[in-house]
């Protein structure tokens, strides 16, 4: 395994983009999930779809254009999918969570137009739906490099605002915080790790990796800052056990992390039950 | 304590959709008070409150908070705000009991500053004020909603405010604890020397603590002195809930109240 990943690029580059995202996917995860907006990063990753969807119709037909890297249009659909939920959450202001299935179902729908035109169903569409160790390049791998190190140090600036939003909208509108802008930069945030996870954990699967831990941490944390140090913890635990069984396996990795993810959150909710019952046992 | 003018309202009109909840409200809120904002249920007390903390934007008429326009207004951490809704937040939430109140100290930092020592320290005097020191490190979901509320005091209470604001914050707090909140808000008012603004249903309650009433129902119908308030008639009453109300008999246990006027 460490021979081979010294010997081969694509090992490295899926390596060192699973460890990033393994840690900015569950870190932003900590705050959709509190703001109970885990279907966002599901509506937000069939988006990412499209703007792939686009790029390969592009490449396909303007033959001036070619090695474009998918992964930028991607980021481009994600963050206009961002932008659009917004909109569209003020729209039906009763009915905020339609914006959900909206964005989501017009993704795909765009997108599998697309895809047919582009003869797009191959093997290249697979691994952008379920992940790969061999399709990161070593370009896609810089580029999430740079987004993770700006996401964490947005998160680590606006901690403060972030966490006030999260718990207490109205408390944070009188603490002064703009919540319209701290929002939008969150879910722009939102939209580019989405599109970095894409390669490595695949679109359908990757806003499991942003909530599955969280889920797991949230069952035992007792404070914020704790849920987010478990939360990375379980979602870089998934990810490498994930990247490893799948080289070996020969299986796409956006399974074996989701499987892992899973298997971590089995266990907090055993964990909590055992806590639970020994501190019935020591009252008694 | 000197008194002057802490908030202001002028002519001040707000519509839902079509329908005025509060119209033409002149309002004067002097320092040093404890005021008791009471009316029947839809008069816009709750409206009001908002509309003093920009949380919604008058259709007429302007605010003044500490001599400021509202849309000027940047000390935030002059004003604390325990909201109705305090209690009915996302009991999950995986927060302490010391990371929730040391959000009330949010705009008192600023912006791209992070919590310190001092901070930590401040979140615990302000905890040890409503007695609630010792659940510092407790998960907030696991607490009674009495225990709750009194975090959500000293949330408001951290950044030193000269004025605190709640809008009827003994909703889901049981019977034996309210009185137990009240000698609070006295203790705050009386040693501290915080105007409270205490939006209530519970008018029996509030003109026993506070030093000042205001009534209304969508515009001002009283506002003065507790003790004139007893006076106001039964009849007066009747007249501005729209039904017949049950005078509370008023068991006066005496208190010392700061009159300032």
């Amino acid at each position: 395994m460490i021979e081979s990943f010294l010997q081969y690029e694509f090992l490295q580059n899926a390596a060192i983009t699973g460890i990033l995202i393994g840690i900015v996917a569950p870190l932003l995860g900590v705050f959709i999930v509190v703001r109970r907006l885990s279907l966002i990063a599901d509506a937000l990753s069939h988006i990412t779809l499209t703007g792939i969807a686009a790029s390969l119709l592009i490449e396909k037909r303007v033959t001036t254009v070619n090695e474009w890297n998918p992964i930028y249009m991607g980021m481009a659909f994600s963050v206009f999918g961002a932008i659009l939920i917004e909109r569209l959450r003020k729209v039906y202001k009763h009915y905020e969570e339609l914006a959900i299935p909206i964005i989501l179902s017009g993704g795909i729908g765009v997108g599998v137009i697309l895809i047919s035109l582009a003869d797009g169903f191959n093997t290249d569409l697979f691994s952008y739906l379920f992940g790969s160790v061999t399709a990161v390049s070593r370009d896609s791998m810089w580029t999430v490099l740079v987004i993770t190190s700006i996401v964490i140090l947005i998160v680590i600036l606006f901690y403060k605002e972030l966490f006030v939003l999260s718990f207490d909208e109205e408390h944070a509108s009188v603490s002064g915080v703009n919540g319209r802008w701290i929002h939008l930069l969150f879910i722009v945030m939102v939209a580019l790790v989405i599109a970095s996870s894409m390669q490595v954990v695949g679109i359908l699967l990757v806003s499991a990796l942003m909530t599955l831990p969280v889920a797991s941490a949230i069952r035992i944390a007792k404070s914020f800052k704790q849920t987010i140090g478990l939360s990375i913890a379980f979602g870089e635990t998934s990810v490498l056990i994930g990247l490893i069984s799948s080289y070996h396996l020969s299986v796409p990795p956006g399974g074996t992390i989701v499987v892992s993810a899973i298997l971590i959150l089995i266990m907090s909710i055993l964990y909590k039950r055992v806590r639970a019952q020994q501190w019935i046992k020591g009252e008694a | 304590m000197e008194n002057r003018t802490i908030v202001k309202l002028e002519n001040v009109s707000f519509k839902y959709d079509r329908e005025w909840v509060v119209q033409d409200v002149n309002l004067d809120i002097q320092s040093g008070q404890f005021l008791g904002l009471v009316g029947p249920n839809g008069s816009g007390k709750s409206t009001l409150i908002k509309l003093m903390l920009g949380l919604v934007k008058p259709d007429h008429g302007s605010i003044h908070l500490f001599g400021q326009t509202l849309k000027n207004y940047q000390d935030w951490q002059e004003i604390g705000f325990v909201s109705q809704k305090a209690n009915s937040f996302n009991s999950g939430f995986p927060a302490t009991v010391i990371e929730v109140v040391k959000t009330g100290l949010v705009s008192r930092i600023g912006a791209f500053k992070f919590f310190n020592k001092k901070h930590k320290e401040k979140a615990l005097e302000a905890l040890r004020v409503v007695e609630m020191e010792e659940y510092a490190y407790s998960n907030i979901g696991e607490l009674s909603g009495g225990q709750q509320q009194r975090v959500f005091i000293a949330r408001a209470l951290v950044s030193d405010p000269s004025l605190l604001i709640l809008d009827e914050p003994t909703v889901g707090v049981d019977a034996k604890h309210v009185t137990e909140f009240y000698d609070l808000l006295g203790k705050l008012n009386q040693e501290q020397g915080i105007t409270l603004l205490m939006v209530t249903h519970d008018i029996g309650t509030i003109t026993e603590h506070a030093t000042h009433v205001i009534c209304m129902n969508k515009t001002v119908h009283f506002h003065g002195a507790s003790e004139e308030y007893k006076e106001f008639s039964e009849e007066d009453l009747n007249q501005l809930y729209g039904h017949s109300v049950q005078q509370l008999t008023h068991n006066h246990t005496h208190h010392e109240v700061n009159h300032n006027d």
